[in-house]
Formats: C-alpha cells, sequence, structure tokens
C-alpha cells in the first residue's frame, strides 16, 4: 500500500516532466543515430594462431604489427573462442583464415595484414585464392555492430543514472524526504517503492531504445530481443539504485551531474567500448568493478554472437547483485535522516 | 502531569558534531492542550520537534509520545506533521498530493476522499483542489501542507511554524480550527517566533540558545516576569540568563 503510493507518486510525476520523459528516450536514441553515422575504423593489431606456414611469410606478418603465437589447431579453436585471438591461419593448399569476427576493426586489420603479407612474398604474381571462415559475425558487420550493444547498454546507464539520482536529491533538498520519513513509512519501503516506480519507466525506455538500435539502425541482433531486455533493464536497475544512493553524496543538481566523469564516464573506457588488450593487467582490472563492463558484455555475447542463457547468466547474477548491493546501501544511507 | 501527559521530554541534549543545540530539555505537554514553543530562530524549536516526531534522535536524553518511547513507527502514524518547509511535490495537484499521503497512512479510497474534502475546507482550498502545486502562492502551499498533516486525523499534531507566510484573516481562522481540533482531545505542539500567536496557547516553552527559559500558561509567564507582553517577558527572561 505505502509503495504502491510512492510508485504512483513518481508515474504521475514522470507524465508532468514531459521533457525528462523525452530525455530518458529520446535522447540515448539521438546518439546513437548520431554515432551509428560517424564511426570509423582505427589501427589496430591483431593477434593470429598459425600453422603450417613458412618463415618468410611469418616474418612478413609480424612486419605488419601482426604478433603471432603458436597453438595447436585445437589450442587455436579454443582462443578465438575466449576471444583471446583475432584469427587462426592455416596454410594449406590455399590459405584459410579463421576469424573470431564480432569486432570489425580486428577482422578488417587481419584480413589487410595478410594479404599484405602475401603480396610481397609473391613471386609469380598469380592470385592467390583465400578461404576467411567467420566464428562470430560476417563480413557484412560494420563498426557499428560491434560498438551498438555496448552504446545501449552505456546510454541506457547514463541517463537513468542522471534522472534517477536528481530526482532523489530533489526529494532530499525540497523537504518531501524529511516530510516521509515523518510519515510510518519505513526506509526500504521508499527505495523499494523507488526501485519499482522507476523500474516501470526503464523497462519502456529501454524496449524503446533496443527496438529503435535494432530495426531502425539495424544493428546486428543475432540472439533473443528478450535477454536484451532483461540485460537492458538490469543495467538500468544498477543505475538506478547507484544514481539514488550517490544522490546522498550531492548537495544540489550540479554536484549531481559532477559525479559523471567520476562515475559514469570511465565506463566508457574500461567496459569494452575500445580494445583494451593494450592496457596494462591492472588496468583492465578496473573494469571488474563497473556495472556496464558486464551489461556490454552480455549485450555483446547475444547481440553479436548470438548466445543463450549460459553465456550471460554470469553477467545477470552479477548485474543483480550490483542493483540489491546499492539497495541496501541505500537503505543504510537513509539511516542518516533516520535512525529507525 | 503524567496521568494525561501525551508527550514528555526528559533531559533531552542533541549535539551536532561539537556543536550544541538543545541543552538538557526536559518538558511535559499533555493531551489536548495548544503547547507552543516560542523562541527566536535558531532557538533548537525545529531540532526540538523533529526529536518529538521521531525524525531525529536525541544525543543523550529520551522522549516518549502517547506513553511509547521514540522513534517508534506505530506512534508516528497517530501524528500529524507539518514540516518547516512545505515538502510538497510541485508538479503534482493538491489533489494528488494529498491522495499520496493519504495511501502512505493507509487510508481506504473512500475515507481519502472524504477526509481531502474536509482538510481542504478546513484550510480554505477547495477551488483550487485539482490546481498543480507550482501554480501555487507560498501562503496557499502552507495551508495545503497543513492539509497534508491533517489528513488521517492524527491525535497529535506537531506544527513547524505553521503560520507562515499567510495572511492575518486566514491565519485567525486556521487558530480557530486548531483551537476546535483541541476541543476534541487532539494535542498540538506548535513553534512560532510571532507573539501575538503564542499568546493563543494554552501553555508555552520559551527557548532560547537550546535552552529552555521558561514554561508556563501566557498570563503566569507574564505575572511572574511582570510585562505586560509576552515579548517583554521573553526579554526578562532571556537577559536574566
Amino acid at each position: 500500500m505505502r509503495i504502491q503510493a510512492i510508485v504512483i507518486r513518481i508515474i504521475q510525476q514522470f507524465f508532468r516532466d514531459k521533457r525528462t520523459l523525452g530525455l530518458m528516450i529520446v535522447a540515448p536514441m539521438f546518439v546513437l543515430l548520431l554515432m551509428s553515422l560517424v564511426f570509423n575504423g582505427e589501427d589496430y593489431h591483431p593477434t593470429v594462431a598459425v600453422s603450417n606456414m613458412p618463415e618468410p611469410l611469418k616474418e612478413q606478418l609480424e612486419e605488419q604489427n601482426v604478433t603471432i603465437v603458436d597453438y595447436t589447431e585445437q589450442e587455436a579453436m579454443e582462443a578465438l573462442k575466449e576471444k583471446e585471438l583475432d584469427a587462426f591461419i592455416k596454410m594449406n593448399k590455399e590459405p584459410e583464415i579463421n576469424l573470431e569476427g564480432s569486432d570489425p576493426t580486428a577482422n578488417k586489420a587481419v584480413l589487410m595484414a595478410f594479404q599484405e603479407a602475401m603480396k610481397s612474398m609473391q613471386t609469380n604474381g598469380g592470385e592467390q585464392k583465400l578461404a576467411i571462415h567467420y566464428l562470430y559475425g560476417s563480413e557484412d558487420m560494420e563498426l557499428f555492430d560491434n560498438f551498438g550493444p555496448v552504446l545501449i547498454g552505456f546510454f541506457i546507464f547514463f541517463f537513468v543514472f542522471l534522472i534517477s539520482g536528481v530526482s532523489f536529491l530533489k526529494e532530499r533538498t525540497g523537504g518531501t524526504l524529511e516530510r516521509l520519513l515523518a510519515t510510518p513509512l519505513r526506509r526500504w519501503e521508499i527505495v523499494v517503492g523507488y526501485v519499482i516506480g522507476f523500474g516501470l519507466f526503464t523497462t519502456v525506455q529501454a524496449t524503446l531504445i533496443s527496438w529503435f538500435s535494432i530495426q531502425i539502425l539495424g544493428i546486428m541482433m543475432e540472439g533473443s530481443f528478450f535477454y536484451v531486455l532483461l540485460i537492458t533493464f538490469l543495467l538500468a536497475m544498477t543505475a538506478l539504485t547507484l544514481g539514488t544512493l550517490l544522490s546522498a553524496y550531492a548537495n544540489n543538481e550540479l554536484q549531481m551531474i559532477q559525479f559523471i566523469p567520476i562515475v559514469v564516464v570511465p565506463q566508457v573506457f574500461f567496459s569494452g567500448l575500445f580494445n583494451m588488450e593494450t592496457m596494462a593487467e591492472w588496468l583492465q582490472s578496473i573494469g571488474l568493478v563497473m556495472p556496464l563492463t558486464y551489461g556490454a558484455d552480455a549485450l555483446r555475447e547475444i547481440m553479436i554472437r548470438g548466445q543463450g542463457w549460459e553465456m550471460i547468466a554470469q553477467d545477470v547474477y552479477i548485474l543483480l547483485a550490483f542493483s540489491i548491493g546499492f539497495m541496501i546501501l541505500n537503505i543504510l544511507a537513509l539511516k542518516k535522516h533516520r535512525k529507525l | 502531569m503524567a496521568f494525561s501527559s501525551c508527550i514528555t521530554v526528559n533531559n533531552v541534549t542533541k549535539n551536532f558534531g561539537k556543536h550544541n543545540v538543545l541543552n538538557d530539555i526536559s518538558l511535559g505537554i499533555q493531551n489536548a492542550e495548544i503547547f507552543g514553543l516560542l523562541g527566536p530562530s535558531g532557538a533548537g524549536k525545529t531540532t526540538l520537534v523533529k526529536i518529538i516526531a521521531g525524525i531525529d534522535t536525541a544525543t543523550t536524553g529520551n522522549v516518549s509520545v502517547l506513553g511509547t518511547e521514540m522513534p517508534n513507527l506505530e506512534i508516528m502514524k497517530r501524528i500529524g506533521y507539518m514540516a518547516q518547509s512545505d515538502a510538497l511535490y510541485e508538479e503534482l495537484t493538491a489533489k494528488e498530493n494529498l491522495e499520496f499521503f493519504g495511501r502512505i497512512y493507509g487510508l481506504k479510497r473512500t475515507q481519502r476522499r472524504q477526509r481531502i474534502a474536509e482538510v481542504m475546507d478546513i484550510v480554505g482550498l477547495t477551488e483550487d483542489l485539482n490546481k498543480k502545486v507550482n501554480k501555487y502562492s507560498g501562503g496557499m502551499k502552507r495551508r495545503l501542507s497543513l492539509a497534508a498533516a491533517l489528513l488521517h486525523r492524527p491525535e497529535l499534531l506537531i506544527l513547524d511554524e505553521p503560520t507562515v507566510g499567510i495572511d492575518p484573516v486566514l491565519r485567525k481562522s486556521i487558530w480557530q480550527e486548531l483551537e476546535t481540533l483541541r476541543e476534541q482531545g487532539t494535542t498540538i505542539l506548535v513553534t512560532t517566533h510571532v507573539m501575538d500567536e503564542a499568546d493563543k496557547c494554552q501553555r508555552l516553552a520559551m527557548l532560547r540558545d537550546g535552552k529552555l527559559i521558561a514554561v508556563g500558561t501566557p498570563s503566569e509567564l507574564k505575572e511572574s516576569s511582570s510585562s505586560t507582553t509576552l515579548e517583554e517577558a521573553f526579554l526578562t527572561y532571556g537577559g536574566a540568563e
């Protein structure tokens, strides 16, 4: 009953504030659209395993900044699945290139390097046939298909974080939080009320943004739409609970916005939007504490690799743990305002 | 006093860090009286009523309300609290605000509708029920806050500066309404820094710099300090420190 009161109130407030509602839904779509228009490739140094490759060709490849590792065929295919390798090249009568495939930049880099290396080896000038296999993805895949899932996750996270944080902050600075704490509402009821009230909106938001990205922008989508919704919803929940939690440490809207470069932006760099293999090991592990890492990973598994529950289960549990953890911290943070 | 006492404050001290806000306050407030807390701003009135309302807790000492030590959620259902800030959802209408508070106190739908009509009539806002709060004037917001505090028929009404920004005519009618509520058995604790309002209370406590400087009926306070107005009395007690 009391939770319901909060949920109803939040919904009413949302419909009164059409701009915020628009910001949550239209702004992410707009930015995604821009990104899909402007993305271009960059230099990338692939890691490749080879078999039966003549030494001179290897040297040529290394000159093209390709890192060559020695694996057996079986090891190499395993490593491909684990994303440790970008490609496995088998030299039979005609060269066979097995690409991991989900990152178009890596695909292109491997193919370019190989063709360059072959060209400089060729003495008789005859065009050599290439057999190319994609473990995931396809040659139609564009860079945006690879970034897209991460961006969907990121924008949902970003806007939900900001809006929920500011609205909880307003509750505190406007005196209504104190007023609520003078009622028999329990602290957890306030937090759960917020989660449900906002949860309804983020569900709508996540659905619309995912639909827009897939249907209108044509982002690659191999897996189940339901799983995409599940992950975006969980990401939104994490953002919501983190936003309301951090709002306790902001005194006004501007201070809430100051959390963006500290909390939100770093997640972009460490969640896999940019290739992290060139980073120091300890830097890469920073991503482990960031919710977006798991959301982005799961979205890529679903949308690019077409994976199902087995591959995303761990991410789902971690995102759930983040949300529940932040909720508990929220309930504890409210203790600052009322002991009971 | 203990027999019909509604609020008992025992040796309450409150510190915010090193800053002392309330210093060893003891008070008894009886059932069905209008009790005024009088003092300049910064005297600790709001802190004291927050502790009584169960929002805040005392550093040392204790408070019991309706026979139960605070804070206690069951007792909080029986308290109506009007904060110093209006604490309303500006983008919602008056009705939606009251519906919200009604639900929190567990009022059923028909009960809510009936009570909302009643309290809006008391504060004279019936005409503006469906208006958004951000279209309200300052005085109207104050009255709506009062309406929200009255909604669930609390046995104890705690009002923190209820009549700030309300014009004299309406202020008079609100005080009449408070008097009616008192006659029906509601205990009312009200803070004010307006001396002529303090005169309308059955009993008064004067607070300054976190210390209780005098307690009594308005006429007792005037007599014992041999002054004609409460203002003078306040100055006498304050100066006597």
